[in-house]
């Protein structure tokens, strides 16, 4: 392409650009299908899937049981079968129902089988709070799975990482997990017209500053935006790093941001004990202590279930003021 | 008391049921050197032998087509062996060795073989179900007459993974032969002190299977079984559940003291035992007699010794190669 043609863009929901990825891919291979509860005649539990069946068939589009392990794992013989599963989990809550497939066979078997048996699946599913779904809905547990070796943790957060990402994890052999949050279903933004396949390799700024690192990914990335806003109104510019995939972490561009501004905040609205925060605070302390100016700041989720009640909730997960906050203490040395 | 032994029936090919014979025997020699081999060192880890078991293994494996997949548990290497995974490299495997067929990762409870389907050694009661029913559903949208064999022990007849697993092969009508070898104990757990129903053909039938029990200690009849199985499962007509009753002859595992089980219990099923009752109807059909068996145990165990030999010989993996396989070394 041309690059000095100014690219056509337009506005696109989440959602509709998550389902452009699905659509492409059903379309260009014949071995990729979709297979989850209420993937079909249903048209998905955020409709993400709406039409499909119609157009694919019940071949490929897959409404299953409600057997999370089951079909999980058959998502994994099929992958091994020569086949190029999608499997839609509801939510991540529900995942753990599948975490003996995921965890003890998906990320195992190339490892154990000493490199012959790989699992080229993808497993996508719904996570985050924010919609008063309670505390058995509404949680952040790819940070579990970023534990996992043999697993890559993918959170796209922007609609050009929802429409590319897909293509990416599809042609990758191993297994791949990807993230969507709730709250970014019905959010718009803009995607270029020839928009295709995104690396899974890299960490993006999402905006340049000098002053403070705000590091997040998914859901919190338009919170970190947002007190980047307000904080440039204040006069301290933050840069905005969004991890894009919480495994393998991308330590260099990580390291990088921090070696620019001396200071970094880290929203994750999983929660803080033993979360990818407290991971990416080790390394940056590993790899980076003396760039630092400040400790390391986290806003993250309180400890407790993701409770109900609307003024609950907003008090359990980070908030764009608590944001700010934090970053101003880095860069002002208190509160 | 062995009272004396029927000849076999007519239909059976002598030499058939030579090779039968023969592969049992295999499977009971490697395994007696492998508890030897645990005894000095050589294997650690967990070791679960298939004693008594044989006559399972080897019906089934009769009927397993180049196509298929083999899905089993931490108790297979009578499984591996059987499919056509090379002594040497199962023995090597359970020494740790790189030149193991999971290069030593994975050990006696996670043998691996591209090249035989062979997809595990899944030491997760239960695990090894989803990833056959998947296996299935690959061979049935590729238009492939594959099927996916998938064994397992009573125990994992409690877990949720065999009840999802067996609905949902049932309703999208999957190739895949369900095989479970019940030995009538999960470690000390007795089947009637787990399973509230114990006929567990039952349980399949509840989910509509064709579905059937067995003498696991007749070769013969698992044979018979495994191929009424595999000819419904190839022809399109679902899948299928077998229950083998047998009886395992050693401990669980190499840690096991047997609490729950008294030496009387053991040893009159040992007196019933597949090599035994099988070499006797042999010899009264005149197939089998002391100079043949001498030969045949000999040529056995001139192979075992070579697999222990090349086990023996093998090399560690470099430790550098530590963290290979986590993720594919080819990336697109
Ligand atoms: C999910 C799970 N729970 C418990 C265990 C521990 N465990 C290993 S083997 C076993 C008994 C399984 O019995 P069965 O399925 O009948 O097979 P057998 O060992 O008799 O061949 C148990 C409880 C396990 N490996 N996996």
């Amino acid at each position: 392409m041309n690059s000095s043609e100014p690219t056509a863009m337009r506005e696109i929901t989440y959602r509709e650009a998550a389902r452009e990825a699905l659509h492409e891919a059903l379309t260009n291979d014949e071995r990729v299908f979709l297979m989850g509860e209420d993937v079909g005649r249903y048209g998905g539990s955020y409709a993400v899937s709406l039409g499909f069946l119609e157009e694919f068939g019940p071949e490929r589009i897959r409404d299953t049981p409600l057997s999370e392990s089951a079909f999980v794992g058959a998502g994994i013989g099929a992958a091994i079968g020569g086949m190029r599963p999608i499997v839609e989990v509801m939510t991540v809550n529900f995942s753990l129902l599948a975490a003996d497939q995921i965890i003890n066979t998906a990320a195992t078997y190339l490892h154990m089988s000493g490199g012959q048996i790989n699992v080229p699946l993808v497993i996508r599913m719904a996570t985050g709070g924010g919609l008063q779904l309670a505390a058995q809905h509404s949680h952040s547990l790819e940070n579990l799975y970023a534990h996992i070796p043999g697993l890559k943790v993918l959170t796209p957060a922007t609609v050009e990482d929802v429409r590319g990402m897909l293509a990416t994890a599809l042609a990758d052999p191993d297994p791949v997990l990807i993230f969507e949050h709730i709250l970014l279903y019905n959010r718009k933004g803009l995607l270029a017209e020839q928009a295709g396949a995104v690396d899974i390799d890299r960490a993006r700024v999402r905006r340049e500053g000098t002053h403070v690192s705000l590091i997040t990914y998914g859901g919190s990335l338009w919170k970190c935006m947002e007190a980047a806003e307000l904080l440039a109104q204040q006069g301290i510019e933050a840069e905005v790093l969004d991890l894009r995939i919480l495994r393998p972490l991308d330590d260099e561009s990580i390291i990088a941001t921090v070696s620019k501004t001396h200071r970094a905040v880290i929203v994750d609205e999983g929660w803080r004990s033993g979360g990818i925060s407290a991971e990416i605070t080790a390394r940056i302390h590993e790899q980076a202590f003396y760039e630092l100016d400040l400790p390391v700041q986290r806003v993250c989720a309180v400890e407790v279930p993701i409770p109900y009640a609307k003024h609950l909730e907003d008090a359990a997960l980070p908030q764009v003021e608590e944001i700010v906050a934090a970053a101003k203490k880095v860069v002002n040395g208190h509160d | 008391m062995i009272t004396a032994a029927e000849p076999l029936p007519d239909t059976v090919d002598g030499e058939h049921a030579l090779v039968l014979f023969t592969q049992m025997l295999r499977v009971r020699r490697f395994e007696e050197k492998s508890a030897e081999m645990y005894s000095k060192g050589n294997i650690r880890g967990f070791l679960h032998l298939y004693i008594g078991e044989e006559a399972v293994g080897t019906g089934i494996m009769q009927s397993v087509a180049p196509q298929d997949a083999v899905v089993a548990t931490y108790r297979e290497h009578g499984h591996a062996l059987l499919r056509g995974i090379p002594m040497n490299a199962v023995m090597a495997e359970m020494f740790g060795k790189q030149e193991g067929c999971s290069r030593g990762r994975g050990g006696s409870m996670h043998l691996f073989d591209k090249a035989t389907r062979f997809i595990g050694g899944n030491a997760i009661v239960g695990g090894g179900l989803p990833v056959a029913v998947g296996y299935a559903l690959a061979a049935k949208m590729r238009g492939t007459d594959a099927v996916a064999w998938c064994i397992f022990g009573e125990g994992a007849m409690a877990e949720g993974e065999f009840h999802e697993s067996l609905n949902l092969a049932e309703l999208w009508q999957l190739p895949v032969v369900f095989c479970c070898e019940n030995n009538f104990y999960a470690m000390g757990t007795a089947l009637d002190r787990s399973e509230s129903e114990t006929r567990l053909v039952e349980k399949a039938r509840s989910y509509r299977l064709d579905a059937e029990v067995v003498d696991g200690m007749d070769v013969l009849a698992t044979e018979a079984a495994a191929r009424r199985a595999a000819d419904s499962a190839r022809s399109g007509n679902g899948p299928y559940f077998i229950e083998f009753q047998t009886y395992r002859f050693k401990a669980h595992s190499m840690f096991d003291a047997e609490r729950y089980r008294s030496k009387e219990e053991v040893h009159e099923h040992e007196l019933h035992g597949p090599l035994r009752t099988f070499a006797a109807r042999l010899s009264a059909s005149g197939l089998l007699d002391d100079d043949k068996r001498a030969t045949l145990e000999a040529e056995i165990a001139a192979e075992i010794e070579a697999a222990v030999a090349f086990a023996e010989a093998g090399t560690p993996e470099p430790v550098d190669d530590l963290t290979r396989f986590v993720y594919s070394e080819v990336q697109p």
